[in-house]
């Protein structure tokens, strides 16, 4: 099993140096002197030159990469082109955000989703068709609108909750008990966007799994045992078609930081996504490159850690055989 | 077909793309022709749906605040969502194909490197991705098509390579080769051809998938621009009325659900008909 992990993790190496690569082969492509936009309309000819050399631009291409890597590796990430801020210190001050959201959204929407897809897997015709037509509306509501839709109820006619940001104005005042009140209070309408849209895909995916694990003669066998219903739910269906629902949690990954980096910008949550957003509509070039970066680390990360998961839970892979 | 036309998630999904394909080719008869048109802002702004302004004009879906008809704006909208989801799903699927079967017939380094490539692309985020892709250039539909369609081929290359490498195996293929075919006549004419079924599932949720995307550029104004509607664009010009003319925002987001939905509904229909192992209920 470590040696999987060990391979595993070589492959997610490999797609953070992919993601670097490209993010800056991309960014060449961009039109547009960086050192012109730096410098502005006023700066001279060898205002240029002198600012080319000091920033390593008059270096071939191959060598300009091979310093950004090692400079990107050692955390120096240069500062955004907007703000002249460290953009380690922009990004470091948006992934908590972002992770709080993203963890607490997958948490509720792997958790409400298994429970509907169980439940439609077992239930009759009229009750599964009826929460399949509920799934497949919530799949397929785009996340920022759901969000202002959200929004429009809760914030604007019933005045419950609040829109924008993660905390209030006057958060500096608020201690302890009322802080945290606050806090809650921003988290839930992101939350409950990303969750609702979550739960839809999940549920469809569970549903399935748990139809074709019950087909299995296991299955049958452990109902002619005497097991009751729910034992066989439980320990015979449930955990086997687990392992399908956590393989799809690592690969929907990538699916779910999209749908964040939408529902962040609707709700002026300060994440990844939406520092990401408002650095593309400004062409901040080493925000947009760190952010990229950023988000490539966090689905590998992601997708090792569904890996881990999936062989706590299935003894075969565990051992090495591919689940059959 | 005939289980397709006994599918009602089918017989749903075609008459809603149907419906929407169709307003918005028939967009000038049915409805005010103009869709960036404006007359007197102040007189004519934030009409309720089902109203008629001074002007006597009448609003189906009401206006926004530069008093534009919605429901105009809407069925245009749909002739941008439907032109470039579609064109840039056609452009996935040729991507997706040429890519999967190149992996799945020539094995060795070309399949290893095809195939980096393609697990390389599904890890990196398509919003990200796609992002990356916009700040590069100037924004335009074009580009949205290229973007859309550059960053959603993964999963039917996937879906092609596995399907064209069983079929490499089948005496059919190797009867072609032995009668003296060329091996890329063999690919297109005789292997190609039998892996599409996954490409056609594919279609059906690509489509979905690509009017979202497109939608969510042009909201973040990234996509298509003001004045051409789009249903992104229009999602993004109505919150900010939220509070006053909620039925701006309202209105293209019910049509970009109800296309997605269909979509899904359509792709899950033809996986039943398609797959028969997976036939059940």
């Amino acid at each position: 099993m470590l040696a999987q992990i060990g391979r595993r993790m070589v492959a997610g190496g490999a797609v953070v140096a992919g993601v670097l690569t490209l993010t800056f082969w991309l960014v060449q492509l961009a039109p547009g002197d960086p050192v012109q936009r730096l410098l502005g309309p006023t700066g001279t000819a060898a205002q240029i030159a002198a600012q080319r050399h000091a920033l390593g631009l008059d270096r071939p291409l191959p060598v300009q990469f091979a310093t950004w890597i090692a400079q990107f590796a050692r955390g120096e990430w240069g500062r955004s082109i907007a703000t002249g801020r460290p953009v380690r210190a922009v990004l470091g001050d948006a992934l908590p955000a972002t992770l709080l959201l993203v963890g607490l959204s997958l948490a509720l929407s792997y958790t409400l989703g298994f429970v509907v897809g169980a439940w439609q897997a077992r239930a009759d015709r009229r009750v599964d068709t009826a929460l399949s037509v509920a799934t497949v509306t919530l799949f397929a509501l785009p996340g920022f609108w759901l969000g202002l839709m959200l929004m429009m109820v809760f914030t604007y006619w019933a005045h419950w909750l609040p829109a924008f940001g993660a905390t209030g104005l006057d958060a500096d005042t608020l201690a302890g008990w009322s802080g945290l009140v606050d806090r809650l209070r921003h988290l839930a309408l992101p939350l409950i966007t990303l969750t609702l849209i979550g739960v839809g895909g999940t549920a469809r995916f569970v549903r399935g799994a748990m139809r074709e694990v019950q087909g299995q003669p296991f299955v049958t066998t452990a109902e002619a045992k005497g097991l009751s219903p729910l034992q066989v739910a439980g320990r015979h269906v449930a955990r086997n078609a687990m392992i399908p629902v956590i393989m799809l949690l690592g690969m929907s990954l990538p699916a779910l930081l999209s749908g964040t980096v939408l529902v962040e910008v609707v709700f002026a949550w300060p994440g990844v996504g939406r520092r990401l957003v408002e650095a593309v509509l400004a062409r901040d070039y080493p925000v947009i490159m760190a952010a990229t970066v950023v988000t490539g680390v966090l689905v590998v990360a992601g997708n090792l850690l569904a890996d881990v998961c999936a062989a706590w839970i299935d003894p075969r892979i565990r051992y090495g055989r591919r689940a059959t | 077909m005939s289980r397709l036309r006994r599918d009602r998630r089918a017989v749903f999904g075609i008459a809603v793309l149907a419906i929407v394909a169709g307003a918005g080719v028939a967009a000038p008869l049915i409805s005010t022709g103009a869709p960036a048109a404006q007359h007197e802002v102040v007189a004519t702004r934030f009409q309720p749906p089902l109203s008629t302004d001074r002007a006597g004009t009448f609003h189906l879906l009401g206006t926004d605040r530069f008093g534009r008809d919605v429901w105009t704006r809407l069925v245009y909208g749909a002739r941008i969502s439907i032109a470039v989801g579609g064109v840039a799903v056609l452009l996935s699927l040729a991507i997706g194909l040429v890519v999967g079967a190149a992996a799945g017939y020539w094995p060795g380094v070309p399949r290893v490197i095809l195939l980096g490539v393609t697990d390389f692309t599904i890890a990196v985020p398509r919003v990200v991705l796609v992002l990356l892709l916009a700040a590069l250039t100037r924004p335009s539909a074009g580009l949205v098509i290229l973007v859309v369609g550059l960053t959603g081929w993964m999963s039917v290359a996937r879906l092609v390579q596995g399907e064209v490498r069983a079929l490499t195996a089948r005496p059919f293929v190797e009867g072609a080769l032995a009668l003296g075919l060329s091996q890329r006549r063999v690919l297109a004419r005789h292997i190609a051809p039998n892996a599409l079924t996954p490409v056609i599932v594919s279609a059906a949720l690509g489509l979905g998938q690509a009017i979202t995307l497109e939608a969510s550029l042009s909201f973040l104004g990234l996509g298509v621009q003001p004045p051409t509607p789009s249903w992104g664009n229009m999602i993004a010009s109505g919150r900010d009325t939220l509070v006053n003319a909620p039925w701006v925002a309202t209105a293209p987001g019910i049509a970009l659900a109800l296309v997605v939905v269909a979509c899904t509904l359509l792709g899950d229909a033809l996986q039943d008909a398609l797959n028969p192992t997976a036939r059940y209920g």
